[in-house]
């Protein structure tokens, strides 16, 4: 597989607090990876670095083989970047139709755009809420409206920050098949995820995060037996 | 991307242009929608159109005098109500095209039809200068509750300037600028025609010019916000880092909504102007550029018809209060904003309009 997010000794610090530090990183396209690590590892900064909220000290962002470093939020997202925040980041007054309209109206026009946002209402289990207004959503189904949203960018990358937080065990079962199905259908996705049952569901390799760097990376097996990370973020068996 | 979730299904026939312009006077963005509605605002329009035959013509003068302000109050609620930045100094622009429709009417005159491409070169400068001022407001990031501020300032800036004009050096051709007395004697706006032209003073031609010009006005936004700008105008207020994590570059847009709120607040300055054949430093100070917010918040600023016949009650109540309470007409504005923000946030009009429609609904079932 090609490689299509490359991260290259990338530095970034506010006042003292340094939350990325030299990170050198890669995710191959097709990939599900998983950032875990503890609080303040730095790896919500580490999204809003690849997403051009914040400006790197140093250090280069390469998405499909394009420096991307000096871009605007909005243009990398029209190279195929996509994000699903950590709080639900949806348009509260606005119906579940209306969130998802203003979505896909960039790519979609007239009927499509109706056909496709109900066939979207119905891969997000919201199929029935479409003049609902998205405010009112429960906490699960504003997570699945925001990634419905994202998937509107017709991405290639999907970052999700958390998309499971607050979710009852049943939504996060169909949240980690709802993203099964999206990475089978070619977008790459990169999570950020503190709930490991649900990374060893939907992740092929992981990456954790510690004090701004990059602390180890390899497989669920290596990662869940490897003593350092076990010591700084997952805890042993007999603690 | 090969992402079938969202790849276009069958393409459906694509309807024309005009058939899309027009379908979008409904919409999500704004109230009113079905026969009912429509026959309503008919039935609005022929009360207006028949008026001034059931009328005396200081009446139907001051009822134009309200139209004037209208356009001003539809760009308010564009910038504050649909895209979230609360503008302070609209009258920045209307003080400006005002000037500027005297300035090149005083140097031209008003033969050919001079006054209608002055009104437009007024427009114009006024929207200039909004989407400069827009320009380094949100490519700066200046967000919030500064928007206010710096467009408050803006307004005060041009009202101080244009009071120290008194001088004669304070002149553009034979235009005198006149300091805090203002400028005067433009003329009105003219309507070239066979044997002599048509002026446009306070009367019933003016109110029918402008009855055509706010009807044009207020269906010609409609269209523009139920479009896909209309959508991101309103996903930027919710929330607007989702909506440029979307791919909108939004400070173009915020831009472009202040530009467009410019402009409607300069055709509201240049009509003023010509209404009244003078304009004056105060149309830019404090007391000008609060009374918008008033109406555009008394009316509902979310909602362009709120807006609309919002502005129109309040003007003619704060006529009434002007000539029978003097003094405490202002006072009385002021308890009004702070009424409606506490008990009707949305709006008085925009209340009641969607109070009708529950009772409507209630009916039918």
């Amino acid at each position: 597989m090609s490689q299509l997010l490359e991260v290259s000794k990338l530095n970034k610090s506010f006042g003292g607090v340094h939350v990325a530090r030299d990170i050198n990183f890669t995710l191959e396209a097709g990939a599900m990876h998983c950032l875990i690590g503890p609080n303040g590892a730095g790896k919500s900064s580490f999204f809003r670095l690849l997403l051009g909220e914040h400006a790197p000290d140093s250090g280069q962002i390469s998405f499909r083989g394009d420096d991307i470093t000096g871009l605007r939020s909005f243009q990398r997202i029209r190279r195929g970047i996509s994000v699903k925040f950590q709080v639900p980041g949806i348009f509260k007054a606005l119906s579940v139709r209306q969130n998802l309209e203003v979505a896909f109206q960039n790519h979609l026009h007239g009927a499509s755009l109706g056909e496709t946002i109900e066939r979207v209402m119905d891969f997000t289990n919201l199929g029935g809420e479409a003049a609902t207004a998205a405010g009112i959503l429960s906490h699960g189904q504003q997570q699945w409206l925001e990634i419905g949203m994202a998937v509107g960018v017709e991405p290639t990358l999907l970052l999700l920050d958390e998309p499971t937080a607050g979710m009852s065990p049943d939504e996060t079962r169909k949240t980690g098949e709802m993203l099964h199905d999206l990475n089978n259908r070619g977008i790459t996705i990169l999570a950020v995820e503190h709930d490991m049952a649900f990374v060893e569901q939907i992740a092929d390799s992981v990456t954790v995060l510690h004090m701004g760097s990059i602390f180890a990376k390899g497989s669920i097996a290596e990662i869940t037996n490897n003593s350092g990370v076990q010591e700084i973020y997952l805890g042993t068996a007999d603690e | 991307m090969s992402d079938p979730v969202i790849s276009e299904p069958n393409p459906a026939p694509y309807p024309s242009a005009l058939a899309i312009w027009l379908a979008r006077l409904e919409g999500p963005q704004t109230m009113g929608r079905g026969p009912g509605f429509w026959v309503a605002m008919a039935l609005l329009l022929l009360a207006a159109c028949i008026f001034p035959a059931f009328s005396n013509d200081f009446t139907v003068g001051n009822i134009a005098y309200f139209m004037v302000w209208t356009f001003m109050a539809m760009g308010l609620g564009v910038v504050w109500g649909y895209c979230g930045s609360l503008s302070f100094g609209q009258t920045a622009f209307f003080g400006l095209a005002g000037y500027a429709y005297g300035v090149i009417t005083i140097n031209l005159g008003s033969s050919f039809g001079l006054t209608w491409l002055a009104l437009f070169l007024a427009v114009l400068i006024g929207t200039g200068f909004a989407l400069l001022i827009g320009y380094f407001m949100f490519y700066g990031r200046i967000k919030g509750v500064f928007i206010g501020i710096v467009t408050l300032s803006v307004t005060l800036v041009l009202e101080t300037f244009m009071a120290q004009t008194a001088g004669p050096q304070w002149r553009i051709g034979d235009a005198r600028l006149n300091g805090f007395n203002g400028m005067s004697g433009m003329p009105p706006l003219t309507i070239p025609w066979f044997g002599g032209d048509i002026l446009l003073y306070a009367g019933a031609t003016l109110y029918y010019v402008l009855v055509g010009m706010v009807v044009l006005c207020y269906l010609g936004l409609r269209m523009i916000l139920n479009a896909p700008f209309g959508n991101v105008l309103v996903a930027i207020r919710e929330n607007p880092e989702r909506t440029e994590m979307l791919g909108y570059d939004i400070r173009l847009y915020q831009t472009l909504a202040f530009g467009l709120g410019g402009a409607l607040a300069a055709l509201s300055g240049v009509l003023y102007t010509a209404w009244g054949q003078y304009i004056t430093p105060s149309s830019m100070g404090l007391t000008a550029a609060a009374l918008p917010i008033v109406w555009v918040a008394v009316g509902g600023r979310r909602d362009i018809t709120a807006t609309l016949l919002g502005t129109l009650i309040v003007i003619a109540g704060f006529q009434y209060l002007t000539i029978y309470g003097s003094q405490y007409a202002l006072v009385v504005m002021g308890a009004l904003l702070v009424f409606t923000v506490l008990v009707t946030p949305d709006g008085l009009v925009a209340t009641a309009i969607t109070q009708i429609g529950k009772i409507k609904e209630r009916t039918l079932r």
